[in-house]
């Protein structure tokens, strides 16, 4: 293990805290503006700051959960995360109301999703949870009750419909993830994983199609990720495991934090997987693919303990894994970190 | 976000209140010459402690509590513990009642946050529980309120997956997001910095169904373990922790939530040095209008399940302080920074006269309600008690 793989860098300072949410940080590198995005949930609200590559220039923006008939909403926000599209890119809020859409800088809401909530409050709860963006065209959001809703993104304009419910899933989606490498060949579009640890493997189209389902051990699986055919699934006891996603099997397993896993990322160009969990650990890995014998390795590369913090984002900040952003929670930073 | 969380969040507090007020009730000192006083004084301790845990655990009042439900705003579930407080012949003034709420949120908010697993919530509860019956077990008309408690909490929580009992967790930790509030017995016992935030260590045994970090496992297509990699994990883990029990007895395992405070650690809070960081205050208040009719209305239904006592005299009861001195306590008042101010719902503030009205009805009703009647020796006793403490 390198143990000065990285360092650690000036942290970006935000208008409030990040609450405790899985996957609670999320990148968007603006190359042609030299801009980095990043955005945090806190309670009913997404801080979303712009930084400047040269470290000069921070600006910052809030957005409110929204909800019908109500100036100001208290609805709690579960998830902000960019869709990034060939010919655009959208914020998606999820929140225990609905499923709130904006263009990449947050000024204006494209597209607006209300939840079905009952009319008196029942014991199991309602929210949206899990975003990712699929292949040309697709935003997928998933749902408390399990189910995970398919909308179809015009190239550009706010004429974006819901193409088809996916109802799979018996327990609440946790997480999404789509296809990461850029190849074409792979056969498996997207990854949805729930509270039981399930996992769902699809193909994109005008209908969805499943794939695959790899079972679950009792245990939520909170992030997950696909790259180049391979699922990577963080879970509640702290293991990272990795699947080949059409076949179900398993690659490797790994006893990798000592909390609840809250954030998996991974940087498509050098295979690079960052893994961050309540334990205060930070952790990136290498995976290495040999499509020969159809096996895939991983490796530790580095630790960082981001002391007294219970880590609740992370994410690689460019697609070589040069450097990465964390967020805990009750911290009012983005801290970052940069390899030597 | 969880609708279950209702309960946990108030009996826990609940429990962290009792231990507080018994640890000063305690503390009371009594001068030699009023020393055959003392055994009177043990009997009122015993009664207050009776009468706050059978206001708490009222049937009527849990009817409310455990139906699904949104978490109160800090403002309403404060006003709750204050009435719940003054359900005896105790008296807090202002500080006293505001440090008692501080103590109890940073001692959950703790708890919450170090739980090794997200479901060992519940065993915090149990511990807290198991402490109540203690409170209480020679009366019992109480304890069978308490293990009627302990049965519903079972019956809804025992079910329940990891992945639910997270999501109770995180809204929890949403409730105490920005809370650094300095507990002097925190940071005696170095678990809280002098930043407010709390030590969280990486060492230790790990939570039951986890194992020690560093073992990497690589499988072939048929499942053959091909390759094994050790890492270093950067901490200090030691073993693996038992599981706790979930039912109405057995070891519990995990500490947390048992009482942590004697006669000789008194509770003390800080204000001064945590404004800088803790006072950044959400830029937007998650409730958009304090006295919103929605939770006036939860309020009113669950207050309405809580039969209080009123003494015969507002003015008698016997006065707790949670400082050393009276001095203290006023000082306490005057130089508590706004920004940690509690808001209690003020009948008069509010602009909706029918929720309005409903409260007003159901805070004036309790002096109408039958409980236990106060009979004149008890408010003697409770005249006495206060001359005692003015001549201390």
């Amino acid at each position: 293990m390198a143990s000065n793989m990285y360092h650690k860098e000036k942290s970006i300072q935000m208008k409030s805290s990040a609450s405790a949410l899985y996957n609670n940080l999320s990148v968007l590198r603006i190359a042609p503006r030299s801009l980095t995005y990043f955005t945090v949930v806190h309670a009913n609200m997404v801080n979303m700051v712009s930084a400047s590559w040269d470290g000069l220039n921070y600006s910052h923006r809030q957005l409110q959960s929204k909800e019908a008939n109500v100036a100001t909403s208290s609805s709690l926000i579960m998830q902000a995360a960019w869709c990034v599209l060939p010919s655009r890119d959208i914020l998606v809020l999820t929140s225990q109301k609905g499923i709130q859409m904006y263009e990449s800088d947050g000024s204006i809401m494209v597209y607006w999703h209300a939840l079905d909530t009952p009319e008196t409050q029942t014991a199991q709860a309602v929210f949206a949870r899990g975003i990712a963006a699929v292949r040309e065209k697709y935003i997928c959001v998933g749902i408390s009750s399990g189910s995970m809703l398919v909308f179809d993104v015009p190239i550009k304009g706010s004429n974006i419909t819901l193409s088809e419910v996916l109802e799979e899933h018996k327990e609440s989606i946790t997480d999404l993830a789509s296809e990461c490498s850029g190849s074409l060949e792979c056969i498996a579009d997207m990854v949805s994983a729930d509270d039981s640890g399930n996992l769902c493997v699809w193909k994109s189209g005008e209908d969805f199609q499943l794939l695959n389902k790899i079972p679950g051990f009792d245990m939520s699986c909170s992030s997950v990720k696909l790259w180049k055919g391979t699922v990577v699934a963080g879970y509640g006891t702290g293991q990272i495991r990795l699947y080949e996603a059409v076949t179900g099997i398993v690659h490797a397993e790994v006893n990798a934090h000592a909390r609840w896993i809250y954030s998996l990322d991974i940087a498509p160009f050098s295979g690079l997987l960052l893994s961050a969990a309540e334990d205060s650990l930070v952790r990136v890995w290498h995976l290495t693919m040999t499509p020969e014998t159809n096996s895939v390795e991983i490796v530790h590369m580095y630790n960082e303990c981001v002391t007294d913090t219970q880590i609740c984002g992370a994410k690689f900040c460019d697609g070589d894994g040069y450097a990465f952003a964390v967020t805990g929670y009750d911290l009012s930073e983005i801290i970052r970190y940069t390899q030597v | 976000m969880s609708s279950r969380t209702l309960p946990l969040l108030f009996i826990n507090l609940g429990g962290e209140m009792l231990y507080i007020l018994d640890q000063r009730l305690r503390a009371q000192n009594i001068p030699a010459d009023k020393a055959k006083k003392a055994d009177w004084i043990e009997d009122d301790r015993r009664r207050v402690m009776n009468d706050i845990i059978t206001t708490m655990f009222n049937k009527k009042f849990l009817e409310e509590l455990f139906k699904p439900q949104e978490l109160y705003s800090k403002k309403a579930l404060r006003t709750v513990f204050d009435r719940l407080a003054h359900a005896s012949i105790m008296r807090l003034n202002q500080a006293s009642m505001d440090k008692l709420y501080d103590l109890m949120t940073m001692a959950f908010k703790y708890q919450v946050l170090l739980c090794p697993r997200a479901k060992d919530i519940l065993l915090v509860s149990f511990n807290h529980m198991d402490a109540i019956k203690d409170f209480v077990k020679d009366t019992p008309s109480v304890l069978s309120q308490v293990d009627e408690t302990y049965r519903q909490l079972i019956e809804m929580y025992t079910p329940l997956s990891s992945g639910e009992f997270q999501l109770i967790r995180q809204t929890l930790l949403i409730f105490f997001q920005d809370m650094h509030i300095r507990v002097s017995i925190f940071l005696k016992d170095k678990v809280q910095n002098s930043n407010g935030r709390f030590v969280l260590p990486i060492s230790g045994p790990v939570p039951h169904g986890t194992h020690i970090p560093g073992l990497i496992r690589m499988f072939s297509c048929n499942g053959e373990e091909v390759k094994r990699l050790q890492f270093r994990n950067g901490g200090n883990y030691t073993g693996v922790l038992r599981e706790g029990s979930f039912e109405m007895f057995g070891e519990r395992v995990i500490k947390l939530g048992t009482n942590m405070y004697s006669v000789s650690r008194p509770v003390e809070t800080h204000m001064s040095g945590t404004s800088k960081n803790s006072a950044q205050k959400k830029s937007v208040n998650t409730t958009p209008n304090p006295l919103a009719k929605e939770e006036l209305n939860m309020l009113a239904r669950l207050m309405g399940g809580m039969e209080v006592q009123k003494p015969g005299n507002a003015d008698s009861g016997f006065r707790v302080n949670l400082f050393a001195t009276d001095e203290e306590e006023e000082e306490a008042l005057i130089s508590r920074p706004d920004e940690f101010s509690y808001d209690v719902i003020k009948i008069q503030a509010t602009k909706n006269q029918q929720a309005n009205a409903e409260l007003a009805k159901i805070m004036g009703d309790f002096t109408e309600e039958a409980g236990e009647p106060c009979s004149s020796s008890a408010n003697s006793k409770g005249d006495d008690l206060l001359a005692m403490m003015d001549g201390l």
